[in-house]
């Protein structure tokens, strides 16, 4: 019999299983984000060309160790988290098989800490992608799949905690918005790691000497199956975070319920497809695979994307109107908690994956562009602004909600919590406004000397370009001082002063039916329409700009 | 809170669409069949169709 | 709220008009950048070749060995880097080798050429600075593109797949006449 407790602020009636759960996923992935941001810091600061700080072996080592413990580490174990609080808490049941789950916990911290360890002996500086021929230890390769194959166990936990909220009839109706989001995320995470595992254990068994050769071209195209539908793992997480930002900050519905969840639909059929974009300059692979893949099918997932951008700050201005903010288009966005770090976090998110991240993702993945842009530092600079500015400040804009109300703390140092979300946001969006710059004068990704002064020609990149990747590095410093905070905020609220219990705890959550937003004629959004229209010309305007670049480079057919 | 007003969303049969996004393992097994086809499958096909050079 | 559960048939609920109008929108969109590629398949000029053969990295070295020979007009820097020139219209071999770009060529202005690329260890990154060219170079592959350089001047060939330790150095030239 599980026990529950029921949380004094919300009513929620939570799972002590499942809560134990959470809490140490959550810990855990924010410990790798410090070791993460840390070894980010430390290649970006040997990236400035005039600090140059690490020597090329250990660059190469930190900068594997980053792509692995951020990209793949830190945000996993965070989505876990993610995954047990959507289904048991929000669905009010007790979570499948926490034994289990507990062994997968164990799984992937095994994972990550052997790969950690494994990377910092120095012979598997392959990159978090770690590429065929190049080779990496053994153990590199063992690591990512014990971190894989824990993190698929839960995802199935997930799916289990689903069918007991079904059987035991711990709810009404459709599962909520943002479990929903939160399922999507599972779906794409068991296509992800079943295609990791496709890849990795052949690749284990070459670097053991019992496979003779893993073809070049065919890594890839499985690999990205599971690196960039990794990725997509997040961007259905961090909606979800925003739709429940939106509604635990204003109380605010999502404007329609058939919208948000077909917009989901589209993710779950076709971002995947998307890991094309990495395989649009290879050798004989044919343009019908590349645009149809590429487009993530004519653009419906991007079309999901842009739908989300507009619901979720749509469901907050309605929510705001209905609170009297009325006045003139925008009223209701000066009148928004600018100060609540849960707020601005999410919000940020939505602007920065928005503009810097979505577009530069889209230019970037069409096939004839990405001519002008692989394997430039244009490409980091697109990631860091999707799971940086994207995801990552979206899950620590939850965090400063949901730590303090499941631990059950005050927030330590709240004066600080309300500049972190903008010195992190100004931060990352620096980092991926001047790496897209300098990859758009060419500068390469991965390397350690953009100088070349160990090589026996020369080539100059223009003096803008070594600006540009020093103002990389000064906001790569500004970005991990405020993460830096957020992890140290993270840890002091857990150990710190408990909250006053209220006195009466609230009632359960109950389903709820469909609201009618209320409007006869008009738009009941018009404010979050000209943001829109905002973000959809700069959109069109970087777009055509691209293409124009593009044809001005040599005639290629 | 909430206050249900007519939105046509009344009684009646679950919509089609509605009992597809409310089944997660429909869902599931889509999400990872059309991925599996439209592009693991089909990028080996391209792969293995690349020619053997003279 | 996007945290509870939802109870009727809320597909039947009609879409309110800000979302409809965005939907449309964003579904044009959709549709104008995705005939944007196939578009520039017909019109553009640069489009990517999907040519490319199977080989082995001692039959593809013997190719470049022989291109080398046949066309080579001098030699360059202190590791005596051959300088090939090939005729307009013709095919150039280029091989990528941790740490090396093989040979050097120069072009013609407003020339065509085939151009062949294959790897003779692991994955490299052909970069051609500053037009800002970049594909992706196999072993046991040659991938073959056609490229008629627009723009006279020196140009560095950059490496930009992670390629081991001497990755960074690794750096070729091509020269346009």
């Amino acid at each position: 019999m599980s026990n529950f407790r029921t949380c004094p602020e919300t009513g929620f009636k939570i799972d002590l299983d499942a809560e134990k759960l959470i809490k140490w996923n959550a810990v855990t992935g924010v410990v790798f984000l410090l070791v993460g941001g840390f070894f980010g810091l430390l290649v970006a600061l040997t990236r400035w060309p005039s600090v140059h700080l690490l020597p090329a072996d250990l660059f190469y080592l930190a900068l594997t160790a980053h792509g692995v413990d951020i990209l793949l580490v830190w945000i996993i174990f965070f989505e876990m988290a993610l995954l047990y609080f959507c289904s048991s808490v929000l669905l009010q049941c007790r979570v499948a098989t926490p034994k289990i789950g507990w062994l997968s916990y164990w799984l992937m911290l095994g994972g990550a800490a052997l790969g950690n360890v494994v990377v910092l002996m120095g012979e598997s500086s392959v990159m978090f992608t770690s590429y065929v021929p190049l080779k990496a230890d053994p153990l590199f390769y063992l690591a990512l799949i014990l971190f894989a194959v824990g993190a698929l166990i839960v995802c199935f936990i997930f799916f289990g905690t689903l069918v007991i909220a079904k059987r035991e009839k711990t709810y009404e109706g459709s599962i909520p918005l943002v479990t929903f989001g939160a399922m999507v995320a599972a779906i794409i995470a068991v296509y992800t790691i079943a295609s990791g595992a496709v890849i990795l254990i052949p690749t284990l068994l070459w670097s053991l000497g019992f496979i003779p050769y893993v073809d070049s071209l065919l890594y890839k195209v499985i690999w990205w199956g599971m690196g960039h539908s990794s990725q997509q793992i997040n961007v259905s997480a961090q909606v979800a975070c925003w739709y429940a930002g939106a509604a635990v900050l204003f109380g605010a519905r999502p404007i329609s319920e058939k919208v948000c969840r077909t917009a989901f639909l589209m993710y779950i059929l076709f971002l995947q497809l998307a890991s094309a974009h990495h395989l649009l300059v290879e050798p004989g692979l044919g343009a019908e695979y590349k645009i149809f893949n590429t487009s993530y099918a004519f653009y419906l997932a991007v079309f999901g994307s842009m739908v989300h951008g507009l619901t979720v700050p749509g469901a907050i201005e309605l929510a705001q109107r209905r609170k009297g903010y009325t006045k003139g288009l925008f009223e209701w966005l000066r009148k928004c908690p600018w100060g609540h770090p849960a707020f601005s976090g999410v919000f940020l998110s939505i602007v920065i994956f928005g503009f810097l991240g979505g577009i530069s993702g889209v230019v970037l993945g069409t096939e004839q562009l990405n001519l002008i842009m692989h394997n430039t530092i244009y490409v980091p600079g697109h990631f860091h602004a999707t799971v940086a500015g994207g995801t990552t400040l979206a899950f620590i804009g939850i965090s400063y909600w949901l730590v303090p109300t499941l631990w059950q703390r005050e927030l330590a140092m709240p004066g600080l919590a309300k500049f972190v979300p903008y010195l992190f946001g100004i931060g990352i969006s620096g980092i991926a406004l001047f790496q897209m710059g300098a990859g758009t004068l060419g500068v390469s990704r991965r390397h350690w000397d953009m100088t070349f002064a160990d090589s026996a020609l020369t080539y100059d990149y223009p003096a803008a370009a070594h600006l540009l990747m020093a103002l990389n590095g000064i906001s790569a410093v500004i970005a991990s001082f405020a993460g830096a905070i957020f992890c140290l905020q993270m840890v002091l609220t857990i150990i710190g002063k408990k909250k006053a219990a209220p006195a009466e705890l609230p009632a359960a959550p109950q389903a709820e039916a469909i609201q009618g937003h209320g409007h006869g004629g008009g738009l009941a959004v018009p404010g979050t329409f000209v943001l829109a229209l905002v973000f959809l010309t700069s959109f069109v305007l970087y777009y055509f700009v691209n293409w124009k670049y593009l044809s001005e480079i040599w005639i290629l057919s | 809170m909430a206050e249900p007003e007519n939105t046509g969303a009344g009684e009646g049969p679950e919509p089609f669409m509605q009992q597809l996004l409310n089944n997660p393992f429909l869902l599931l097994f889509l999400g990872v069949l059309f991925p599996s086809v439209l592009y693991t499958i089909w990028g080996i096909i391209e792969v293995a169709s690349i020619p053997v050079g003279q | 709220m996007a945290i509870v559960p939802i109870k009727g048939n809320w597909w039947n609920a009609p879409v309110e008009r800000t979302e409809a109008l965005w939907i449309g929108i964003a579904l044009v969109w959709a549709i104008i950048m995705f005939f944007m590629m196939p578009y520039w398949h017909m019109v553009g000029n640069q489009n990517l070749s999907t040519e490319a053969y199977k080989v082995t990295p001692d039959a593809y070295e013997a190719k470049v060995d022989a291109f080398v020979e046949k066309y080579q007009v001098r030699e360059e820097g202190d590791t005596g880097i051959p300088v090939v020139k090939p005729p307009a219209g013709g095919d150039v071999y280029l091989l990528a080798r941790q740490f090396e770009w093989y040979p050097i060529v120069e072009l013609e202005k407003g020339q065509n050429y085939r151009i062949h690329v294959s790897s003779m260890d692991v994955q490299h990154g052909l970069s051609i600075q500053p037009a800002n060219i970049n594909i992706q170079v196999h072993p046991y592959y040659e991938m073959i593109f056609n490229a008629t350089p627009t723009d006279a001047g020196e140009y560095g060939i950059v490496c930009n797949e992670y390629c081991d330790i001497g990755h960074h150095t690794m750096l070729g030239k091509l020269y346009v006449k």
